[in-house]
């Protein structure tokens, strides 16, 4: 079948996108007999049929992707460099913060030697695509094993995705040094990402995953991005996302917690900047005993959009999470939380608890904000709350009867706001420099940087917490 | 003179509380400021700070011989003035010392003065610990979350010491202290005062006043100032109450 460029662009993104995949069928699914194959082949059926969601559904009708869905995109089936410097995306001279950085470039792995690596203690970090050649049963055993069926966008990534990250930490092993992911979109037209990681951790295992998500040019890219997780029995995840995008960005986040017997989850995500934000959080407590916290900031102006989907499945007794989002829109930001708890029959002794906060700057700012628990266990303990509010007008007055500036005073009340996420950072490298980009972003000073959004501050200027009258 | 109030009426919402008060403090005078729930103290004391709501129908405020009824709260405590509060406000995620700093700092920079560096100011957090007898772990906490009733008056008075103001407004500074930490804060109030300063202490209890010796003692009533005195006043509301005032009142309108 051919199509005159012309023809392609007038026809919607789903149809485009179909045509596009049975073109380039071979370099998507590989081998045909494999199991990954199968599965993208049966995604890609699903996509089909299911195509992208519709815009007054529960889960989007506060987030409106018609304008990001119009658009007309590129893909890469092929890595290219393009002139970025991949050199320099390995240049991490981040002060005290020593880890292990893994790279994609518009969603390939770069890797200037190898493509994937074994550590002496049998932890296996590389390129996902790799990872599918030299070790099929690895990948056969987890890949889409944490993911929920029939979601639009995962379908979508399923039969697209090509490549992302891959790790592997045996039994037993505690990975010393954290890795840090930083995924970097760098192109001259409208692109279209779908990248895929799958982590592993084994049982008794321990891994700091550091995700970071930024863009370099200003031009116009949609991402979408799944990440799996597995934790196996008594494992421990401490997982970070940090976004900070240009705003022509859209980024739509699915990330999938599988966590057996025992395991423990934190995560917490940190987003300063984007055009639209979509994070999608599923996790699903599978075994008895486990423990989840699921925490995030959010700070977002002009007409940025942020969007916290979180979805908890109590499946087994004797588990625990708790959720703390809290976010401040400025100007014309909008928002979204909707938080949903399942308690299901057998997860007795189950403690659940909810929260998002919220303080809306402006009169335009907006945040829709739906905490929910659906609870079939009749042993649980569960609570769940959501605020919407402004800064504290008597908070403002104390600040300020003391000799403080109103833009400082302003400031201060923001950063206390926030300094309650960042202090569950529990790594304290990292949780200086977040410290410092958030004081950065509320200061308006923070941009997009041209690495990665730990780079933006140099380690020997360190902020302190006194307000330099002359930047206000 | 140092605050010079003149036929001072305020309003919230449409609703006179200040109905003509006059009230004039010179430098190192110490004034009280006794009356019945509800006539207006604190709103007098939110008004001189600067509080944003109020609305003056009347009247001016003259401070150092300038109406100051146009300056921001940031720059009349610039300017010297401080406001004991009623009720602090609890601020999580804001520790005490970084609060104070950031206040240190922002005043002297409006003086004209150097910023105190980190040991500058930490030595003279120490000091100031002292003259309040204030614990070392309270000012790593955020600024007044989960202090006690009398910690919180304490913090206010450790602040004032950090600051110090050429004119304070204390607000019930002493309403809820133990037997101790009242004679302490009055004790602080007392060595914190000079030839230059003054002090407004607002207060239901004469009892603040055996430590403090005020040079007038003023009933506030209704909104206005409505009787005068010296130390004796306080001894003699604190036997008899404000029931013969409001008669007193009755009897001359
Ligand atoms: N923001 C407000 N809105 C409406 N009314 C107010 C407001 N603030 C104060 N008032 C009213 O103004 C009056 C005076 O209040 P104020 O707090 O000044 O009294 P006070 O003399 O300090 O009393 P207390 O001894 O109980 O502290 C009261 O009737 C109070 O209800
Ligand atoms: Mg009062």
């Amino acid at each position: 079948m051919t199509n005159s460029k012309d023809e392609i662009k007038n026809i919607p993104l789903k149809e485009k996108l179909i045509l596009t995949f049975e073109e380039n069928s071979e370099k998507l699914l590989g081998k045909k007999t494999s199991h990954i194959s199968k599965i993208k082949q049966k995604a890609f059926e699903n996509f089909k049929k299911i195509g992208f969601p519709d815009p007054k559904s529960q889960a989007w009708k506060n987030t409106d992707l018609s304008e990001v869905l119009s658009k007309d995109y590129e893909q890469l089936f092929n890595f290219s460099t393009e002139g970025t410097n991949v050199e320099e995306l390995f240049q991490c001279d981040i002060h005290n913060f020593d880890t292990h950085i893994v790279s994609l470039l518009n969603g390939w792995y770069v890797n200037p030697s190898e493509q994937i690596t074994k550590m002496p203690d049998g932890t296996i970090v590389g390129s996902l695509a790799k990872a599918t050649e030299e070790y099929p049963e690895l990948i056969e055993k987890y890949f889409g094993k944490a993911q929920n069926k029939n979601n639009n966008f995962t379908e979508l990534n399923t039969a697209f995705s090509q490549d992302g990250i891959f790790i592997f930490v045996p039994d037993g092993v505690e990975v010393l040094k954290p890795i840090q992911m930083v995924s970097i979109i760098n192109h001259e037209k409208n692109l279209l990402v779908n990248h895929r990681n799958l982590i592993i951790l084994g049982k008794n295992s321990k891994l700091t995953f550091v995700q970071c998500d930024d863009a370099i040019n200003h031009q116009t890219s949609f991402t979408n991005t799944v990440t799996e997780f597995f934790l196996e029995e008594n494992s421990n995840l401490d997982h970070y996302k940090l976004q900070n995008l240009n705003n022509n960005s859209s980024l739509l986040n699915s990330t999938y917690f599988k966590q057996e017997k025992d395991s423990n989850l934190s995560t917490n995500s940190i987003i300063l900047n984007g055009g639209i934000i979509r994070n999608n959080y599923h996790v699903n407590l599978d075994g008895e005993g486990c423990n989840s916290e699921i925490y995030g900031v959010y700070l977002m102006d002009r007409k940025q959009h942020v969007d916290n989907q979180v979805y908890v499945d109590h499946a087994k007794p004797n588990c625990t999470s708790s959720q703390l989002f809290k976010g401040i829109l400025d100007e014309q930001a909008s928002g979204v939380f909707n938080g949903h708890v399942l308690v299901r029959r057998d997860a007795q002794k189950t403690s659940a608890f909810q929260t998002n906060r919220n303080i809306l700057l402006t009169n335009e700012a907006s945040i829709d904000t739906q905490p929910f628990l659906e609870i079939y266990a009749d042993d649980v303990k569960c609570s769940h709350g959501a605020t919407v509010g402004q800064l504290d007008e008597e908070a403002m007055f104390y600040l300020r009867s003391r000799g403080i500036g109103e833009k400082n005073a302003r400031m201060l009340l923001m950063y206390a706001y926030a300094a309650e996420i960042i202090e569950k950072i529990s790594i304290e490298a990292l949780q200086l420099r977040i410290d410092d980009m958030v004081k950065k972003r509320l200061r308006g000073e923070l941009s997009v940087c041209d690495k990665c959004v730990l780079h933006c501050s140099k380690p020997d200027k360190e902020i302190s917490f006194d307000i330099d009258m002359s930047k206000v | 003179m140092l605050l010079n109030i003149r036929n001072l009426h305020v309003s919230i919402e449409g609703k006179e509380i200040i109905k003509g008060l006059d009230l004039s403090v010179n430098n190192g005078e110490v004034h009280a400021i006794m009356g019945p729930n509800g006539t207006g103290k604190s709103t007098l004391a939110a008004v001189v700070a600067g509080k944003e709501g109020y609305e003056i129908t009347e009247g001016e405020i003259l401070y150092k011989g300038k109406d100051i009824t146009d300056l921001s709260p940031e720059e009349r405590a610039c300017e010297g003035i401080f406001l004991g509060f009623q009720y602090p406000v609890e601020i999580p995620g804001v520790s005490i010392t970084n609060f104070m700093r950031t206040a240190i700092n922002e005043q002297r920079e409006y003086k004209g003065l150097k910023s105190l560096t980190a040991s500058e100011f930490l030595a003279k957090m120490e000091d100031k610990k002292k003259l309040v007898e204030i614990q070392s772990k309270l000012t790593n906490r955020s600024v007044n979350s989960g202090f006690s009733g009398g910690e919180k008056k304490k913090n206010e008075i450790f602040q004032m010491a950090l600051l110090e103001p050429t004119m304070a407004i204390l607000d019930e500074t002493d309403s809820g202290l133990d037997i101790d930490a009242l004679r302490i804060v009055a004790n602080g109030i007392n060595k914190l005062r000079t030839e230059e300063n003054a002090t407004i202490v607002i207060t239901h209890y004469q009892r603040l006043l055996d430590y403090i010796i005020p040079d007038f003692v003023h009933v506030l009533f209704e909104g206005k100032i409505v009787k005068s005195g010296g130390k004796n006043l306080a001894l003699e509301l604190e036997e008899k109450g404000y029931e013969w005032i409001k008669e007193e009142v009755e009897r001359m309108s």
